[in-house]
């Protein structure tokens, strides 16, 4: 085996930047996942069909003749009203139901949306095109492709909104309340029932602006949400909930973590890699618990 | 339970009872039918291929019907199509066949779409002895297992992109070339992969990046900076329609230099269309293309069939329904030669099939793969912003020359 990256210093630069520019994309949908996991706790595993719907919405402004970057501001509001009609459809009868339940729930819920994407715009793979064009570096040695900047960029404002959503507004304060304690903030006046439904449309609205991204940027197709899933399953598991620049850093570190995995053990085990520092990192939290408890003892 | 569901339930059983009861009747020949029973991805993930293959066997049964049909000991008889959505589902592929053949007593088969769906499937005609043309499934591996009752009317995986390196190294002045390879771990593509290992060897090239890239693709940029760092004669790709335009995407943001680019699945990704100017210079292995000059009296020649199918389907016929429809002129030929409905007289006529059809000669080798089409590359050229796919190899059939080498991106506008 070669180590090419180690051979070429630019290289290296590449990979990190590549990493991060993804990385910041995944926390944008990690940190949904995050936020509807914290308040109802509902693993969502529909999130990555929510995404790819997003993106289909930016594609089919492409094709009415619409620049799809405006799918970033198009497609969350759409989304928006989505998630909170799957809220009233389903997942307020899942609610306060076991984990397991939830999960099966929205299994069901990316079912039935890869095949009515599948249905409405068919199985091929499609791109939307920004033609924004590339940023070179290092004499041409290093290329940043500028739709990735803008995904950065556009994905960091989104974030750095919303947080300051979630601490001034007065829908912010009750999410959060909700979040610490659905029935003491009930007991307050707190309407727990249209809390969870905006934390559900907000969730689907940030997918919504992750799929707008990736429809720029990589390739949308109905049944490539679960990747998506997966990856922000997996930052939140390491960031923890309700924690975004926990959040933001762990989808930096994975996006790094999986182009480096690429370059020294192959690219068949990307997202092999992936996978297995879930299982060390679940591992090492159930240690890390279990010595907790033993000191509590 | 209470009265109305023991009703409702035996209501039920009664009318499955019948139905089934109803679609076991049909034999294989029924009057003046021939029944032929094919499971096609209809939903699911390959169901835009999945659709092209129908379109393709519907296209040919009406014709054939529509020009007099089959004859069989001095009667002509009407072929008829039986179709069960497989939902890109192997294991339900491999039921669906099994009903056919049990319960609906279907004798011949047409194959599904894909290499995947047509491995699942092949073991189960195989144990009936049912007779199956296949056209959409070209890995190496359905025809390698012994398979007698298998006959694919396409080239097999490997030769997919043989042709390019052997392009490269014509260019490069009979010398070997760097080539640099990145393949899905699938069936058909790792097939396509092994054809390069074998053509590196022939000709002395060598492979300096072999990646593989995981099912679940939508990002190459580290294996095209790789092909930046390295800079090889050659990338190939192949990743089926995802693959593809992933590729041309990541190459032109990433303004990855290299002399020449060969790829799978251009047609099917609509290369030219979704990426424009960006898929320019790419070279693609295709089956089969309306500008070759094959014949059979039932479709013409290519171009006519390409009209055909449009006026009929409002699209113009991928390769994947040009091949489908080759199957069913295979079929037909094979029964008259047999003029009996016997099974295995079929396939021993299928067996010796030596014939043209307007998508290209038809001659079964000793696995049941197509041994007499040889695949075609064309290339992406474009005018000010309209792409189209100009045939280049081989040199009986190229309409355009070989553009080589792809100029820099720092050249093109």
């Amino acid at each position: 085996m070669d180590f090419l990256i180690f051979k070429a210093p630019m290289l290296m630069v590449q990979a990190s930047l590549d990493g991060i520019l993804l990385g910041i994309l995944f926390a944008l949908i990690a940190y949904g996942m995050a936020l509807q996991w914290g308040v109802m706790n509902i693993i969502n595993i529909a999130q990555g069909d929510l995404v790819i719907l997003g993106g289909y919405i930016a594609y089919t402004m492409y094709l009415a003749g619409i620049h799809p970057a405006w799918g970033v501001i198009v497609s969350p509001i759409l989304m928006y009203f989505v998630g909170w009609g799957l809220y009233k459809l389903v997942i307020n009868k899942v609610v306060d139901r076991d984990l397991f339940i939830s999960i099966l729930a929205t299994f069901g819920i990316a079912i039935v949306f890869q095949q009515l994407m599948n249905f409405i715009f068919g199985a091929d793979v499609v791109v939307a095109q920004s033609e924004y064009g590339t940023t070179m570096l290092f004499d041409n040695s290093v290329t940043l492709p500028n739709s990735k900047i803008f995904s950065a960029f556009v994905s960091l404002a989104y974030a750095v909104a919303l947080v300051i959503y979630m601490k001034k507004s007065k829908l912010g304060r009750a999410i959060r309340a909700t979040a610490q304690n659905a029935r003491a903030a009930k007991i307050l006046g707190v309407d727990t029932e249209k809390v969870y439904a905006a934390t559900f449309g907000i969730n689907a609205a940030l997918c919504g602006i992750a799929g707008a991204l990736i429809s720029i940027t990589l390739t949308l197709h109905p049944y490539v949400g679960l990747p998506y899933t997966v990856r922000s399953f997996m930052i939140v598991i390491v960031a923890g909930l309700g924690n975004l620049p926990a959040v933001a850093i762990s989808g930096m570190g994975l996006g790094l973590f999986e182009e480096f995995a690429d370059y020294i053990l192959g690219t068949e085990f990307r997202i092999g890699a992936v996978f297995m520092l879930l299982v060390f990192i679940l591992v090492y939290r159930r240690f890390k618990l279990s010595k907790k408890r033993e000191y509590l003892k | 339970m209470n009265k109305i569901a023991k009703l409702f339930i035996t209501f039920i059983s009664a009318l499955t009872l019948t139905l089934t009861s109803i679609t076991s009747s049909f034999a294989k020949v029924e009057g003046d039918m021939i029944v032929l029973g094919s499971a096609i991805s209809l939903t699911g993930k390959y169901s835009s291929n999945g659709v092209h293959t129908q379109n393709g066997y519907n296209m040919a049964v009406d014709r054939i019907n529509s020009m007099g049909g089959v004859k069989v000991g001095g009667k002509s008889y009407k072929f008829e199509i039986i179709y069960y959505d497989d939902e890109s589902n192997p294991k339900r592929a491999a039921q669906l066949a099994e009903r056919l053949i049990k319960q609906d007593g279907v004798h011949y088969m047409l194959g599904p779409y894909s290499s995947g769906l047509t491995k699942a499937i092949a073991p189960v005609t195989e144990k009936y002895k049912i007779p199956m043309v296949e056209a959409n499934g070209a890995s190496r591996s359905l025809f390698t297992k012994g398979y007698k009752y298998l006959f694919a009317v396409l080239s097999p995986a490997n030769q997919y992109l043989e042709v390019a390196i052997d392009l490269a190294v014509e260019k490069n002045g009979g010398k070997g070339v760097k080539i640099a390879q990145a393949f899905e771990q699938d069936a058909f593509s790792q097939d396509v992969r092994l054809g390069i290992l074998d053509a590196a060897k022939r000709t002395g090239s060598k492979i300096i990046i072999d990646d593989k890239l995981p099912k679940e693709l939508n990002d190459m940029a580290a294996t095209l900076a790789k092909v930046k760092a390295t800079k090889p004669d050659v990338l190939v790709v192949s990743g089926h329609t995802k693959g593809a335009l992933t590729a041309i995407r990541q190459i032109s943001e990433m303004k990855v230099d290299v002399p020449m680019l060969a790829m799978t699945h251009c047609d099917a990704a609509k290369l030219s269309k979704q990426h424009g100017k960006k898929s320019e210079y790419a070279l693609c292995a295709s089956q089969w293309h309306k500008n070759l000059s094959y014949k059979d009296k039932f479709f013409g020649g290519g171009k006519k069939y390409d009209k055909d199918f449009k006026k009929e389907f409002g699209y113009a016929p991928p390769y994947q329904s040009a091949e489908s429809s080759a199957a069913l002129l295979v079929f037909k030929d094979a029964f008259e030669r047999a003029n009996s409905f016997d099974r295995d007289k079929v396939r021993d006529a299928l067996k010796a099939t030596d014939m043209q059809t307007f998508y290209g000669n038809i001659k079964f080798g000793p696995g049941g793969q197509n041994i007499a089409k040889p695949m075609i590359l064309f290339q992406v050229r474009c005018k000010g912003d309209s792409c189209e796919n100009k045939v280049v190899a081989p040199t009986k059939w190229a309409s355009d020359k070989f553009f080589h080498p792809i100029p820099p991106w720092s050249e093109r506008g």
